[in-house]
């Protein structure tokens, strides 16, 4: 298991499930999460890190973008798919 | 009382509510369907903007359509979706249930729109799917099967294209339709849809995109290779600062000849006022408080205009929402969120635009924090205050490549900014009990900016400007203006007694101030200037021209002024003065603003304190430390 957080830039993956990954994070935004499309199957893609290269990060999902702060990706459980360079 | 009766007989109208995810062009078809004919409010209680319009349709009857606000789901997160899920449902005091609801999904993105659309149909009301963008989808090779797509869900679905002039063809026809039926089924829905799973709507919308568009390539929404740029952590950067640098530009050069011309239509209607009235207080109302007052303030309706010109360019085309991904790290060093960076932008035109863009940030003390610090942004009022006592008092001189002057303008600026990024941290350790604010912002695909959009946009801009000028600054206006008149001076009083201001409630109290503001080397005609500079800032200028005996009505009372002003001040009383306007308490408009948005008189206040306590700190801090450096 890895987190969304964890992915380097360029990475694709699969979403497996959105849950908690700090006390900070409450269930309201879990399910926003899941309601912007971060659901178990998804297909998402790390595509950059905002300037100083920690957060925020862009996360392609299914066909839409969103920047994301450290704390919810870490709520992301992702399985890391390894691509052909294609 | 719904606004819905104010447009007329409208009540006899059959209803429709646009429904939709942000940015799928929702509010783009809206304009589409009703032109010019819309009305902006507020839903009652809430700052939620409540659009209304009226479409034609090809048979002549008219129907009201209502905009509501861009929703992810069902499950209300914001003040937004909560009035839309209320108004969807009928739910809301004083609004109708819409007749028809109208879900509006990007062609693009069905597979996150429909979601939306499954939860719609589950409150089993008169359902209606627009496709929109269906133009965009189709030149990237993807085909919708329209009628599978109605036959899954049970309801018609028509294409349409927001940003082509004849683009709603198919759903003005397909409205006509719906409204033709007699209205014989009465709808019985269920109370409240339980809430969904996201999970199981994901499965059912993947089962129907199979159906309705097999093979569907992979799209090429987004344009990577410009986002490689745009939000490179450095060359998206220098973009950004490009791009702010040419908006200043802007909304400080290209403004000036219709500011010019606005000050000379004022001007002109005051000598007319002059010239035609006879002497008395009425003229003295209409010249010295409604002109002069209202006047000073619609003046920068180009400026602001301007500003959101290009505000609305870039919303259009989906940067703005990467410019707060780039500075979203920087300002959550201080507590605020990306999301803060558009409404602190309005905020160097004037800070009443700025503090009612606010609320397109979700959380409430992210957004009252951008509230308490938008003021701190120099706002175009304090321009000319600036330039009056940059102009009399920094000489004229080159350092290096830069003028000094412009330097020093630059300065002023910088410890606005600086000063916000400070109190924003202060607040967020007051306030914040956790340091974490979800940001979850969605980065659209960039798009060619729809003219119409925009020119509609300016014209709702412009509308909500001068129906508040025409109101509460109206208002404030008369109210100074009765107090820096009455009561008059005696009827054995000259010119040589000093200037008649000082012997009204105005002057009195800037005299009654002066001991508070000594200590800051302001002198009585200052803190007398200051009283009626609590309206509008600007007035300032002309306030001390008043005082200083010179005739307000006299455009060119700034460079009389400045003479005048070497004369009687020092050095250390100008810079004093030039650092009291950095933080300068707001102007009451502004005040009044905030008290509409935060709902609470709290807010105001504590702006109104804390913004005293800073100006007064900084004008005596400079103060000391000019004439330290000068002796």
């Amino acid at each position: 298991m890895t987190l969304l957080s964890d992915l380097p830039k360029g990475a694709h993956a699969l979403v497996e499930r959105v849950v908690s990954g700090s006390a900070e994070v409450g269930a309201a935004t879990l399910r926003r999460l899941e309601e912007l499309g971060f659901i178990s199957g998804e297909p998402v893609r790390l595509l950059r890190r905002g300037p100083g290269g920690r957060e925020p990060l862009a996360v392609q999902v299914g066909e839409t973008l969103f920047a994301l702060r450290l704390l919810e990706a870490q709520c992301i459980q992702v399985r890391h798919l390894e691509v052909s360079a294609a | 009382m719904s606004h819905a009766r104010a447009l007329g007989p409208d009540l006899a109208f059959k209803s429709i509510a646009l429904v939709g995810n942000p940015n799928c062009g929702k509010t783009a078809l809206f304009n589409l369907l009703t032109g010019a004919r819309q009305k902006v409010a507020n839903y009652a209680g809430v700052t939620v903007e409540r659009k209304v319009g009226l479409a034609r349709l090809p048979n002549g009857r008219t129907v009201s359509v209502v905009d509501l606000p861009g929703s992810y789901s069902l499950t209300p997160a914001t003040a937004d979706e909560q009035v839309m899920l209320d108004v969807v449902e009928g739910r809301r005091a004083g609004e109708d249930a819409p007749d028809l609801i109208v879900a509006v999904v990007d062609a693009t993105n069905l597979r996150m729109n429909l979601r939306l659309v499954l939860e719609l149909k589950r409150l089993g009301r008169p359902l209606l799917v627009a496709v929109n963008m269906a133009d965009v989808a189709r030149s990237q090779g993807l085909k919708v099967d329209v009628h599978r797509l109605a036959q899954e869900l049970g309801c018609p679905v028509v294409e349409t294209v927001a940003v082509k002039h004849d683009g709603h063809t198919r759903l003005l026809a397909q409205l006509e339709q719906h409204f033709a039926k007699p209205a014989a089924t009465p709808i019985v829905s269920p109370a409240h849809a339980s809430a969904i799973n996201s999970t199981d709507l994901q499965r059912e919308v993947r089962r129907i995109l199979a159906l309705v568009a097999p093979m569907a390539p992979p799209l090429g929404r987004f344009q990577h290779r410009l986002d490689g740029v745009v939000m490179h952590p450095f060359w998206g950067l220098m973009v950004l600062g490009a791009v702010l640098f040419l908006i200043f530009q802007a909304v400080f050069s290209w403004a000036n000849w219709p500011m010019d011309a606005i000050k000379a239509a004022v001007l002109a209607v005051s000598n007319s006022t002059l010239a035609l009235m006879p002497a008395g207080p009425l003229r003295s109302l209409l010249v010295d408080g409604v002109y002069a007052g209202v006047g000073g303030v619609v003046v920068f309706l180009p400026q602001i205009l301007i500003l959101f010109f290009f505000i609305l360019l870039l919303e259009d085309s989906g940067y703005l929402p990467r410019a707060a991904f780039l500075l979203d790290n920087l300002m959550g060093k201080v507590g605020l969120s990306g999301r803060a960076f558009i409404p602190l932008l309005s905020s160097f035109a004037c800070a009443i635009p700025g503090i009612m863009a606010t609320r397109t940030i979700v959380n409430w003390r992210d957004r009252l924090v951008t509230i308490m610090v938008a003021p701190l942004m120099t706002c175009s009022a304090r321009l000319p205050v600036y330039a009056l006592l940059i102009g009399a008092f920094v000489p004229a001189r080159d350092v290096g490549w830069f003028s000094l002057r412009g330097l020093t303008l630059f300065g002023l600026y910088v410890a606005g900014v600086v000063s916000a990024m400070g109190m924003a941290w202060v607040y967020k350790r007051v306030w914040m009990k956790s340091a974490y604010q979800p940001l979850m912002l969605e980065l659209p695909p960039y798009r060619v900016p729809n003219l119409r959009n925009i020119a509609l946009g300016l014209w709702e801009r412009a509308r909500i400007f001068l129906r508040r000028v025409g109101g509460i600054i109206f208002a404030l206006m008369v109210v100074l203006w009765f107090l820096s008149t009455y009561p008059g001076p005696p009827a054995t009083w000259d010119a040589s007694q000093g200037p008649a201001i000082s012997y009204s409630v105005a002057g009195m109290l800037g005299h009654a101030l002066q001991w508070l503001f000594a200590p800051l080397g302001f002198n009585w005609q200052i803190s007398v200037a200051l009283v009626p500079g609590m309206a509008a800032r600007e007035v300032v200028v002309g306030a001390l021209g008043t005082v200083y005996s010179l005739s307000a009505a006299d455009r060119s009372v700034t460079d009389a002024l400045a003479p005048v002003l070497v004369q009687g001040w020092s050095l250390a009383t100008a810079y004093s003065l030039l650092a009291w306007f950095v933080f300068a308490p707001q102007c009451l408009s502004t005040l009044a603003v905030v008290r509409r948005e935060t709902n609470s008189w709290r807010y105001p206040f504590l702006m109104a304190l804390y913004l005293f306590v800073l100006a007064y700190a900084a004008a005596f801090a400079t103060y000391r430390i000019t004439l330290w450096l000068g002796s």
